[in-house]
């Protein structure tokens, strides 16, 4: 089952940091709900950096990233 | 197009430009008029708005800065441009207005924030070095607090009118410059005649200034504190970048209009009391990482809709009245007649410092949801 992250309404680094910290042990895919384009930004960034797979669905207010590792 | 820009925002390429950008116009802004290593200064210039205002009496340090005021309304610009306005609130909202308080008591022991700090040692204030080495220092502690779980909560979204009071707050404050009224005899609005607050580039380039830094660092998540922080827990030097540009601008800039001194002794409005160069940029190093962004980017959030930053703000502008009244600021060294009186913290002060580093730990130690 896929492993959901919910960091919404927290000040940065938050949300990151919980999205790193469930790939650095592993749980990968994974789906981080964040409110804030900024947390967006940089999971996105982190997760390209880690040379994940991320996609981004836009859903009204809020972003849902799901992390799985690359093909 | 505006998904492109908000891509080259956020890329390495997006924060490298806002640093330059600052680096440009801040010792710009110094040969306009602003004082001297000062061009923009967060924490100097919401104190010179707590002058202004009357919460505070010291005479030299009472201004309205445009700059901080184009800061906010040039993130709210942005944000509402690119559809990222939005009100949020209510995670701990008591505890940012201390650690800005105590951030503003940390930044005026050593005389600046992060970004003069930089603009300090660009212009070779060597002092700023010592600030720097405290804010990292500050900065790891903050992170050691949140490896540990410390969080202030979640904010919830709101009503569209708390998002707004910042950037309404900061359109009243611009109006009062040109009427500069006088409230009561003796009472404020007060303007600075001798001292820093006196030195000041004119209204349209420090509004216009503060609204394009606004603007560009909003888009671009501009953070002096975040640029240490994300190399020490993330090895992320994403945000570093955009610091380092910026320093390095500001430094060619400096050498460029004549404004380069290196020293640590006699440098302008700046301490060479090293301890407390030290302790107190480390002070706000520590409270701006428990917070989550600098003076600066607490700004920018504060004009996008985050109502706690906006408390954070107010917090270090009640801060900035107490250290005045309380005499808890540092004195500039002084050299007079060729001999150098070295600056620094009177015992209020030094309590002052050290009772802050007491409640960040406190902080620290009581808010983790989860333990190490």
């Amino acid at each position: 089952m896929t492993k959901t992250i919910d960091a919404r309404g927290l000040s940065c680094p938050q949300p990151v940091m919980l999205a790193a910290e469930a790939v650095t042990k592993g749980e990968l895919p994974i789906e981080v709900l964040v409110d804030t384009v900024t947390a967006r930004e940089n999971i996105f960034r982190m997760a390209k950096s880690k040379g994940l797979q991320v996609s981004v669905d836009d859903l009204k207010g809020k972003f849902k990233l799901t992390l799985a590792k690359s093909a | 197009m505006l998904n492109y820009l908000t891509r080259f925002f956020a890329s390495r390429w997006g924060i490298i430009l806002t640093g330059v950008v600052i680096g440009v116009i801040a010792p710009l802004l110094v040969k306009f008029g602003n004082p001297p290593n000062m061009g923009i200064c967060v924490a100097c210039f919401e104190r010179d708005i707590a002058g202004a205002l009357g919460l505070h009496r010291a005479a030299a340090v009472q201004y309205i800065r445009p700059e901080i005021i184009g800061l906010v309304l040039g993130a709210t610009l942005a944000a509402l441009l690119f559809r990222e306005f939005k009100a949020r609130a209510g995670s701990a909202p008591i505890v940012r207005f201390a650690l800005g308080a105590f951030a503003m008591i940390g930044a005026l022991a050593f005389l600046g924030c992060p970004w003069r700090a930089n603009l300090r040692l660009a212009g070779g204030d060597l002092n700023a070095l010592i600030g720097l080495i405290g804010l990292a220092a500050g900065i790891a502690i903050g992170v050691f607090f949140l490896k540990r779980g410390f969080t202030l909560g979640r904010a919830q979204k709101t009503y569209p009118v708390v998002g707004w009071i910042m950037p309404l707050l900061m359109i009243g404050l611009l109006l009062l410059l040109p009427f500069r009224p006088v409230f009561g005899e003796g009472g404020p609005i007060f303007f600075s005649e001798t001292g820093p607050g006196s030195l000041a580039a004119p209204v349209a380039i420090s509004l216009g200034a503060g609204l394009l830094i606004g603007f560009l660092a909003q888009r671009s998540r501009f953070c002096t504190m975040g640029a240490v922080r994300d190399v020490i827990l993330l090895r992320d030097t994403h945000l570093l970048s955009g610091l380092g540009a910026l320093l390095v601008t500001a430094f060619v800039m400096n050498l460029v209009l004549g404004q380069f001194k290196l020293g640590f002794a006699g440098q302008p409005i700046a301490h060479s009391s090293t301890l407390w160069n030290f302790l107190g940029m480390a002070l706000s190093g520590l409270a701006f990482a428990l917070a989550g962004g600098c003076p600066g980017r607490q700004l920018f959030l504060s004009g996008e809709g985050d109502g706690d930053a906006a408390v954070f703000v107010l917090g270090m502008i009640t801060g900035a009245a107490f250290a005045h009244n309380f005499s808890l600021v540092a004195k500039p060294d002084v050299i007079k007649d060729g001999v150098l009186t070295v600056g620094g913290l009177n015992p209020y002060g030094m309590i002052a410092v050290t009772l802050g580093i007491v409640v960040m730990l406190v902080f620290g130690f009581t808010m983790c949801e989860k333990s190490a």
